[in-house]
This record gives structure tokens, C-alpha cells and sequence, in this order.
């Protein structure tokens, strides 16, 4: 088992956002995150990598705790997060984006051959400063940057949000592939079709935890559960 | 390798500048060179990691005083000086850092401003061994190096240039080496470098220890090259000063301190033989570099055109 998650609470000063979240994420398989907006989707996800102290409850990855981390060690342990909005350093090229994302793990040219071999087209943009990227192929940077730190567990954050059909294609593939190599996914997602086609699992969430997970095998679109927590 | 090419070709072309410019004019380029140091370590800090630092005065005096009285009260020569200097700047950087960089922000601002005014004061307390406002001469013996005189031309203009040459290529190494990049990951999203491992207090602390390093060394040369030592260089105009240069050639380009130091030094003894109220014209650069070129000049000339400059 990957990622388990017992009991998180978490807030903002006197406002509690989570409250009590248990949670799984296994390796090679995608768990979805869904909820209406202010759930706290986001604001797990921050928990997890240590960005938000959590005020009671566990995080364990492959048994070692990670709770109470300085946000910094947590992506040493195989958490990679990949925000909403893609947060790139835009001044610096595609090539040195991906050297500061794997630098800490020592940038080793396997990772960084497999990171390409998955987004075929920065390769041909190596050069090019990330602020001068097309939205799609930021968001590609953005999850290449995360790889090059070979995680266990990868955290998406809305990551086809805004993005035109072909870069979506692309981007899901990508999603499918790190399944394939043993990459436990976790992926907040909002758009009931592409839960559907991508997710093993779906967790839902509602004021603050997570009130129902199901194996997506066996739900299709018009399934309740997604009017009863996503209003779809 | 264009790029250091082109660093090396400004290095040789401030070497051939002494045989064309009047003695006058090689010694304004002198103290020009040695502000660019200046600037260097200011742009390494605020450029690249984004520590909007308004205490570099600190470190000025720092280098400037551990030369200067090191020279005066233990007989040093100008080599051991100017290493107790580089050491003051580094350390007092380190000192400061510690604890100015739990602040970020505007909050950083000032934490340094009062850190710089601090520093200000203590020395014209100190005034019996500091010499207060009125500072206090270099001993001439203390003013040589391997035998070569500093207070005389050429060897002041070499000695100089020998500094800002070596500042210069290292600070090129520097923003081009891993730790160079990692410093503008720290300035462009602190939370996203942190999400890839990276510890920001350490970074810009190391970061800030490097500028240190720098601004002592170019207040310990200003000293030992122009031989007086005085509290006026750590007052906040010697912490605004870099910030100008920079702002002026370009933050976060490696030849923008020595561009925004020499357009600036002959700006102001250009104006100042105008009129005294000369830092009006200063502010009239200023209202126009931001209007017009908001990143400085290498910062816009490398938006639009030159892509690789560094």
C-alpha cells in the first residue's frame, strides 16, 4: 500500500476545512478526488505534502509517517504534487525546469530520459523558457518537473482545467502511463467523464471528508452519487 | 560559450580602458568597478533570489571597517585586509540572514533597514576607534599588495579590475550552476520549490552569505583602493545605491550591475555639476526606467532581443 491517510483535520486559523479525512491512494491505480467546490479537495491534497499542518490524524507512505514533516522532506519521501495553475519558474528554459525538479534526487538521466519520453514534446522545447509555453505544455512541464523526483505517490490537481481537447488527450495519456509504470495517482478532477475513463477509484468528498469511495467499475455518468456530491 | 565570451570581452575591454582614459577618469572607472562589486553581490540577492534587501550598507561597512581598521590598529597589508573583509560581510550576512529571513516581504525590508541603522549607529558610537562621522584614513603601508602600490594609478586600476574580473565570472558561474537556478526557483514560487525538496531558509541564506561575501569585498576594496574608511558608507544611501544600479542595468542579469554602476556613477557626476538638488535627476531616470524599461536595461534589451543573455 502506498498512500494511507487516517483521520486528518486541517484548517485556516479558527476554520476547520478538514475534518477527519480517511483516505487511500495504492500504487498503479488512480484515485479520483470529486467534490463541489470549498469541499477541501485542494486543501488535502496541501495537507498531504506538509503545506498545511495538520492538526490531528496520519499520514503514512509505505508505513513511515509523514505528518509533521517540514514541508521540504515530504517530497524526498515520494510525494510529488503537481497545483492547480502549474506554478512554473517561467524565466528558466524547459531543460532547467526539469534540472531544479530532479535535483534533489540528483537528476539522473534515466528519470529525465523517461520524463521526455512521456512528453515527446518537451523534448523538442528544451530550449524554450517555460513562461513562453502554450497552457497545455506547461501543464506538461508541470507534471514532468514533478516526475523528474521519481514519486511513489503523484498528486493532480485539476491538471486538464482550461485546456483545449488535444492537450487533454494528451495529458490523460500521460496519467494512464505512470499507472502503467506503478505510480499510485491521485487526481482531483471535477469533470465526470474523465473520472470515468482515467479512475480506478473515486472518493468523494463533502464538508470536509471523504463520505463515500467507490470503485469506478460499475458507475457510469448517470450514476446518483455524482448528483449527490458533485450536483452533475 | 558566447556567454562567457562576452563577459570576457567587457574584462578586456576595461583592461585597455586605462591606456585611453586620463588618470581622472581611470580612477572614476576604478571605484565604478568596485561598486559594480557592489551590485554584483546586491543583484545575487535581490536578482536572482529575490531578497528585496535594504541593508546592504551593513555589509558595506562591514567589509569597508574589517579592512580598514585591520589595516589602521594591526599594520595588515592590503591582501590579509581585504580577506578580513570578504570574512566580515560574509559573517555579518550570515548573522543578519538568521534572523531577517524568518520575515519576507516588506517585513524583510525593514528588518534589514533597522539591522543597517543599527550597524550605523554602532559605529559612530564606536567614534574613538571608528572615527565616527568624520571616519579616518588608511595608513599609506598598509595600502600595498605584492609589493604594488594601491594609492598610485595603474596598480589601484588593476587591483580593481582584478576584482571585478574574478566577481564577475563567478557571479556568471554562479546563476548558471545548479544552486544558480535553484535560487530563481526560490524567487519566482518559494511553495513550488519547496514542493520539489528544496529547503527555501537554506537557499536564500546561502544566497545572502554569497552577496555578503561580495559587498565585503567591495567595501574592503573601496577602503584599501581609495584609502579612507567613514560611517557615511553605511548610512541607507549606501543601501539604496546597489538597488538603483541594479534596477538600473537590469535585476537578475550578470552584466546589469556593472551597466546600471556606471551609468549611474556618471549620471550623478554629471547632475552634480548642475545643480546640488542632483538626485532630481536621479528620480527622473528612475520615473523613466520604469515607465520605459521596468526590467532594467539587459533585463529589456534580453526580453526583446538578446534571449541568452544571462
Amino acid at each position: 500500500m502506498a498512500l494511507e491517510v487516517q483521520g486528518i483535520t486541517a484548517g485556516y486559523g479558527p476554520v476547520t476545512v478538514l475534518n477527519g479525512v480517511n483516505f487511500r491512494a495504492e500504487p498503479g491505480r488512480i484515485t479520483c478526488l470529486m467534490g463541489r467546490n470549498g469541499v477541501g479537495k485542494s486543501t488535502f491534497l496541501k495537507c498531504l505534502m506538509g503545506l498545511l499542518p495538520a492538526t490531528e490524524g496520519t499520514i503514512h507512505l509505505n508505513g513511515l509517517a509523514l505528518e509533521g514533516l517540514p514541508a521540504h522532506e515530504v517530497p524526498k519521501r515520494g510525494l510529488a504534487y503537481v497545483p492547480q495553475g502549474r506554478r512554473l519558474f517561467g524565466p528558466l528554459t524547459v531543460a532547467e525546469n526539469l534540472a531544479v525538479g530532479g535535483l534533489v534526487q540528483g537528476n539522473d538521466e534515466n528519470t529525465l530520459h523517461r520524463v521526455l519520453t512521456l512528453f515527446p514534446r518537451l523534448r523538442e522545447r528544451l530550449t524554450q523558457t517555460a513562461q513562453t509555453l502554450s497552457g497545455g505544455e506547461q501543464q506538461m512541464l508541470a507534471i514532468a518537473r514533478a516526475l523528474c523526483l521519481n514519486p511513489k505517490v503523484l498528486l493532480l490537481d485539476e491538471p486538464t482545467e482550461g485546456l483545449q481537447p488535444s492537450m487533454i488527450t494528451l495529458i490523460q495519456e500521460a496519467v494512464m502511463s505512470l499507472k502503467g509504470q506503478g505510480v499510485a495517482v491521485v487526481l482531483v478532477e471535477q469533470r465526470v467523464d474523465a473520472v470515468l475513463r482515467l479512475a480506478d477509484r473515486v472518493s468523494f468528498m463533502l464538508a470536509g471528508r471523504v463520505e463515500e469511495t467507490r470503485d469506478v467499475k460499475g458507475l457510469d455518468a448517470s450514476d446518483p452519487v455524482f448528483r449527490t456530491y458533485v450536483g452533475v | 560559450m558566447k556567454v562567457w565570451l562576452l563577459h570576457l570581452v567587457l574584462i578586456a575591454a576595461l583592461f585597455a580602458a586605462q591606456f585611453l582614459l586620463s588618470p581622472y577618469h581611470a580612477t572614476n572607472l576604478a571605484r565604478i568597478m568596485v561598486l559594480a562589486v557592489f551590485a554584483m553581490g546586491y543583484n545575487l540577492a535581490f536578482g536572482y533570489t529575490g531578497l528585496l534587501s535594504l541593508g546592504h550598507a551593513l555589509l558595506f561597512a562591514a567589509g569597508m571597517y574589517a579592512a580598514g581598521l585591520s589595516a589602521q590598529i594591526l599594520g595588515l597589508t592590503a591582501g590579509p585586509a581585504l580577506i578580513l573583509g570578504i570574512l566580515g560581510g560574509g559573517l555579518l550576512a550570515a548573522a543578519v540572514g538568521l534572523l531577517a529571513l524568518r520575515t519576507a516581504g516588506v517585513s524583510f525590508m525593514i528588518v534589514t533597514l533597522m539591522f543597517a541603522q543599527a550597524g550605523y549607529l554602532t559605529i559612530l558610537y564606536f567614534g574613538a576607534t571608528t572615527g565616527g562621522d568624520e571616519g579616518f584614513t588608511l595608513p599609506a603601508a598598509s595600502r600595498s599588495i605584492a609589493g604594488f602600490d594601491l594609492s598610485t594609478d595603474t596598480p589601484r586600476f588593476l587591483a580593481a579590475l582584478a576584482l571585478f574580473g574574478a566577481g564577475l565570472l563567478a557571479s556568471l558561474a554562479i546563476v548558471r550552476s545548479p544552486f544558480g537556478r535553484t535560487m530563481v526557483a526560490i524567487r519566482e514560487n518559494e511553495e513550488r520549490s519547496r514542493m520539489l525538496g528544496y529547503n527555501p531558509f537554506a537557499i536564500k541564506l546561502a544566497a545572502l552569505v554569497i552577496s555578503g561575501l561580495y559587498v565585503g569585498a567591495a567595501g574592503a576594496a573601496y577602503a584599501l583602493l581609495f584609502g579612507y574608511a567613514g560611517a557615511s558608507f553605511a548610512t541607507i544611501q549606501y543601501s539604496i545605491l546597489p538597488m538603483l544600479y541594479v534596477l538600473l542595468g537590469g535585476a537578475g542579469t550578470t552584466l546589469g550591475p556593472f551597466l546600471g554602476a556606471a551609468l549611474m556613477f556618471a549620471l550623478i557626476e554629471a547632475a552634480s555639476g548642475l545643480t546640488s538638488a542632483y538626485l532630481f535627476f536621479v528620480g527622473a531616470a528612475l520615473v523613466a526606467l520604469v515607465l520605459f524599461a521596468p526590467k532594467g536595461i539587459l533585463g529589456t534589451i534580453r526580453e526583446r532581443w538578446v534571449k541568452w543573455l544571462p
